[in-house]
């Protein structure tokens, strides 16, 4: 019998090398219980959270909570089924409908998680005929909705509108549709797109422009809307996806466009046809999020000016960060080696954040990828620029 | 030059070369992943390179094909081909 995982040979030497150079298995921290949204307990210990995209920390919102509590009392805690079925509730409609409003957009459609957003929204737009230009750097999520569908993959240079040009300018013959997609900021870097840069070159190519802000989604712009918002250009951008997993707090994702043939996407989107709805504490707890969001604009400019704290502390300390100021700031390492053992004595000294490797980052460099939140105290912020400061000088930076 | 598919796969073993972690026996024989470690992100950052020199882009879906140096440059060629 053939051994079924053979195939995975090359990911075991590579796992087994990672792990067996680290005191503690990087892809099973388990976080005990978080505190708050910026401490939780980790290996018995009290430890700074920094790596957990709770941008506005409402994870922890007792609003939320307690929207959830009352939903799941009166109307149980799942839906058993998908939106085309038995699964839309009137909570599923008035989520989309606050979404489209908060938007200004005619239409949103929510989906279970954001990962089968991209996956959905992107595989029902368009097909084999056509032609998807992808930033080389994009979320896995949207290369795998770009190969559900079927379409033609281009890709670009990240945050490149020269490049982007230059392809779509390759294609001036193509007959089928194209389409542009963008993320607001980066998840890895922290980039921020030049949209309206993109959204110029769609218009003089005939192309459609997505924008996935599921990292910028009440983090930017003066509403919080994202990049599109901060950037003046979100009537030029076609298609609109995030998700409710980073600043909302909660689990989802949603497409939001003024294209009426939209409506057909709720009957071809495999991911949003197969699968079960959201359970109605979660639309609960999302919309009373969102509420909070729009009532305490001073949660965005706390979470910019951490950003600057965290994002200055430690190119002070001589760190190698990104050039944008953005709730995402990645320190770059040189090696694998060296990346396991400043991430390893970050969590003995009480500082969470994401260990990301390569091919996962761009440019085959590992990075300590850390996110900053509007819940934490300046202390909090100069504490762990303080932990970082000190290993770097250890380890000879 | 480089229009033939032996020219481009000159062309491509000269710009892999220029990369000292690439072993320096490579033809145009050598399988891109197994023979010298490319990741699927290696892989598919090197092709923007050469799209670049040859003025085409690969749509990923033709990467899955292509195994050796010969592969792409003949890949490369059958696009250059149809954009003349």
């Amino acid at each position: 019998m053939t051994d079924i995982f053979a195939k995975h040979a090359g990911l075991r030497a590579a796992y087994e090398g990672l792990t067996a150079s680290s005191p503690r298995n990087p892809f099973e921290v388990v976080i005990e219980r978080p505190l708050s949204a910026t401490v939780g307990i980790i290996e018995g210990r009290e430890t700074l959270l920094f790596g957990t995209n709770n941008y506005l920390g409402l994870s922890q919102s007792h609003r939320a909570a307690e929207a959830a509590i009352d939903t799941a009392r009166t109307m149980g805690v799942g839906t058993t089924g998908s939106r085309i079925a038995n699964g839309t509730f009137g909570l599923h409609r008035a989520l989309e409908e606050k979404l489209a409003r908060f938007f200004g957009k005619k239409h949103c459609m929510v989906f279970s998680t954001g990962y089968q957003a991209n996956l959905g929204t992107i595989s029902a737009l368009v097909n084999k005929d056509d032609v998807l230009l992808l930033d080389a750097d994009s979320h896995a999520s949207i290369y795998d909705g770009a190969k559900l569908s079927g379409a033609q993959v281009i890709r670009f240079r990240h945050n490149d509108p020269v490049d982007l040009e230059r392809r779509l300018g390759r294609l001036k013959d193509h007959t089928g549709a194209k389409l542009i997609i963008a993320e607001g900021i980066y998840s890895m870097t922290g980039n921020v797109a030049p949209l309206t840069e993109f959204t110029a070159i769609a218009k003089r190519h005939g192309a459609y422009i997505l924008a996935d802000e599921a990292h910028s989604f009440g983090v930017l712009g003066a509403t919080g809307r994202g990049v599109a918002e901060m950037q003046g250009c979100e009537s030029e951008i076609d298609f609109i996806v995030g998700t409710f997993s980073k600043s909302l707090g909660t689990v989802g994702g949603y497409c939001v466009t003024d294209h009426d043939g939209v409506d057909l996407m709720r009957l071809c989107s495999r991911p949003y046809m197969f699968t079960a709805s959201l359970p109605p504490e979660i639309i609960a707890a999302t919309m009373a999020a969102l509420e909070e969001m729009e009532e305490r604009p001073e949660l965005r400019i706390k979470l910019q000016e951490n950003a600057e704290r965290l994002h200055s502390g430690l190119k002070a300390a001589g760190l190698a960060t990104g050039e944008h100021v953005s709730p995402v700031v990645a320190v770059t390492l040189e090696t694998v080696e060296e990346a396991i053992i400043f991430w390893n004595a970050l969590l003995e000294n009480g500082v969470y954040v994401n260990l990301s490797l390569p091919p996962a980052t761009p440019d085959n460099r590992p990075l300590l990828r850390c996110s900053v939140m509007a819940a934490h105290s300046s202390e909090e912020i100069d504490k762990a620029v303080a932990v970082f400061g000190a290993i770097a000088k250890q380890l000879g930076h | 030059m480089t229009e033939s598919v032996s020219g481009i796969s000159g062309m491509i073993i000269q710009k892999l070369l220029a990369n000292p972690k690439v072993p320096r026996d490579i033809d145009g024989n050598s399988k891109i992943v197994e023979d010298l470690a490319f990741d699927s992100l290696a892989v598919m950052n090197f092709v923007m390179e050469i799209e670049d020199e040859l003025d085409v882009s690969v749509p990923l879906d033709k990467l899955a094909d292509i195994r050796t140096i010969n592969d792409l440059a003949a890949c490369l060629h059958t696009l250059k081909a149809g954009n003349a």
